[in-house]
């Protein structure tokens, strides 16, 4: 069962994308995803992979590209980042609503401007309504293991959506960890290739991409979005038989001590690892502090979610991105206050911006957070003056 | 609209499976000036044939004979079915044989 290997979070990607036999990369570099399609170019130049690489001019090409390739009826990869992703922005939605398979990684990085290359989530969350399934990883293994479940979700039947799984720029993208890797067989048995979609076939032709006038344009959206809802069952189904196939489990959302949780602590990506570590430190002081991980952002899994926030006395939303002049400020609180009101929950929910461009998160943050929010126990939404926190920001 | 099938019954994706169904589609209704050619001008150079976008100018095996007495084996004809009145004809004729005119439906 696998081999053990040391890989930065962006190898864990390309030897997952690897391991899924994909038949044609188009990608353009981009710090900090350039190591995944490096590594990618390196295994079709050793004849380790038989895909055909495409060198394209932009990663608006890139995702193009794939489009066209997946279009075809070739199972297809590609990666970026930030204004990268930004690039592909216009060709996301086209792949949704062409209800394309595409399987992508993005290495989370903050958007200019300013010019900042470091981890953050603003692209991710600028990129969460293409119709996209999204998944975000809290480490190496997370990000290879979610690449080939993307492949088994995309190509069901049943879905046929693109799906992006993020894992953070440097802290994971660059960061060495032992990674349990799969082998093609083992993955093609879990993920096996399967045409199922509407393929280009000059013996049967079809037309993909064609002109909805005002008559019939609204019907494919919806299709899209009744077909994101219902990929929840398979996405579910994915989990359940990976778990069969290689021991690991995985589900949309984890809670860590969230059963007697004072506040939970709702966090994604690598800042799981550090949440959880402080929560063991801070139960020893006697602050009972759960973790919520969100590793399925899009379709939200309120269900999921909403199972370990209901006993909360306070719910900490900690967000790597901010939607300037929203309501709500930070994208993963919208989902969460949505949650929870729409099941009538009414503790105090509070968001803490926290690590824009890189910066660091540390252990001593995260206690300033939980005290914070420890404060507002008792107290209903609408009590709370101010709902949003800058944290480790200069005044 | 209750005749058009529903999201639940159109193929995925906004796929057409019906190969060459766009003929159906009539864009005449998009023209708001459209060509006409005078066939006593018109000396059968195929340019309008060659510059229409659509393509909707015919080429027809038909002969014509003008009044000084000049016959063509051809005819071009405007296919006012799908002819969206871009005017590109008009502007390239060499020698002003079709005029833009306003639509009347």
């Amino acid at each position: 069962m696998g081999k053990l290997m040391p890989l930065s979070g962006n190898y864990a990607v390309a030897y997952a994308a690897k391991a899924a036999d994909v038949d044609v990369v188009a990608a353009y570099p981009i710090t900090p995803q350039t190591a995944v399609v490096e590594k990618l170019a390196e295994f079709v130049a050793n004849g380790e992979l038989n895909a055909e690489f495409l060198h394209v001019e932009s990663e608006h090409s890139a995702l193009s590209a794939v489009v066209g390739a997946s279009a075809a009826g070739a199972r297809v990869f590609t990666a970026t980042s930030s204004q990268g992703l930004l690039l592909m922005y216009e060709i996301m939605h086209i792949a949704s609503t062409m209800r394309l398979p595409i399987v992508m990684g993005i290495a989370t990085r903050a958007i200019s401007a300013p010019i900042n290359i470091w981890c953050d989530h603003s692209d991710f969350m600028a990129a969460a309504d293409a119709g996209w399934i999204m998944f975000m990883a809290i480490n190496a293994q997370e990000a290879h293991d979610l690449v080939i479940t993307a492949y088994r979700i995309a190509e069901d039947p049943g879905v046929h959506i693109p799906v992006a799984v993020g894992y953070d720029g440097f802290i994971v993208s660059h960061t060495i960890e032992p990674v349990n890797v799969i082998e093609k067989e083992e993955a093609l048995s879990y993920a096996p290739k399967r045409a199922t979609w509407f393929i280009l076939n000059p013996e049967k032709p079809i037309t993909m991409g064609s002109l909805a006038s005002p008559e019939w344009y609204y019907e494919f959206r919806v299709q899209l979005q009744k077909a994101i809802e219902n990929s929840k069952e398979v996405i579910s189904t994915a989990f359940r038989e990976f778990r069969q196939h290689f021991g690991r489990e995985y589900r949309e959302a984890d809670g860590y001590y969230t059963d007697d949780a004072d506040v939970v602590l709702v966090t994604m990506g690598s800042i799981t690892g550090t949440a959880i570590s402080y929560a063991e430190e801070a139960r020893k002081a006697g602050l009972k502090v759960g973790i919520l991980n969100i590793r399925l952002f899009r379709p939200f899994p309120e269900e999921e979610v909403f199972k370990h926030i209901e006993r909360a006395k306070v719910v900490a939303v900690i967000d790597r991105a901010i939607n300037p002049g929203s309501s709500f400020v930070g994208p993963l609180y919208s989902e969460m206050v949505v949650t929870a009101f729409k099941r009538g929950l009414d503790v105090p929910i509070a968001n803490y911006v926290i690590g824009l461009g890189g910066r660091a998160v540390l252990r001593s943050h995260l206690d300033l957070i939980v005290k914070h929010a420890h404060g507002l126990s008792g107290k209903k939404m609408r009590d709370i003056e101010s709902h949003y926190t800058f944290v480790g920001v200069r005044e | 609209m209750a005749s058009l099938p529903g999201w639940r019954d159109l193929p995925r994706g906004a796929t057409i499976l019906e190969p060459g169904s766009s003929i159906r589609y009539k864009t005449a209704n998009w023209r708001v000036l459209k060509p006409v050619i005078d066939q006593e001008k018109c000396v059968r150079c195929r340019i309008c044939w060659t510059y229409c976008p659509e393509p909707a100018i015919l080429e027809l095996d038909e002969p014509y004979t003008t009044k000084s007495g000049r016959t063509f084996k051809v005819t071009y004809t405007v296919d006012y079915d799908y002819c969206k009145g871009c005017g590109v004809c008009a502007e390239e004729c060499p020698v002003k044989a079709i005029t833009m005119v306003e639509e009347v439906r």
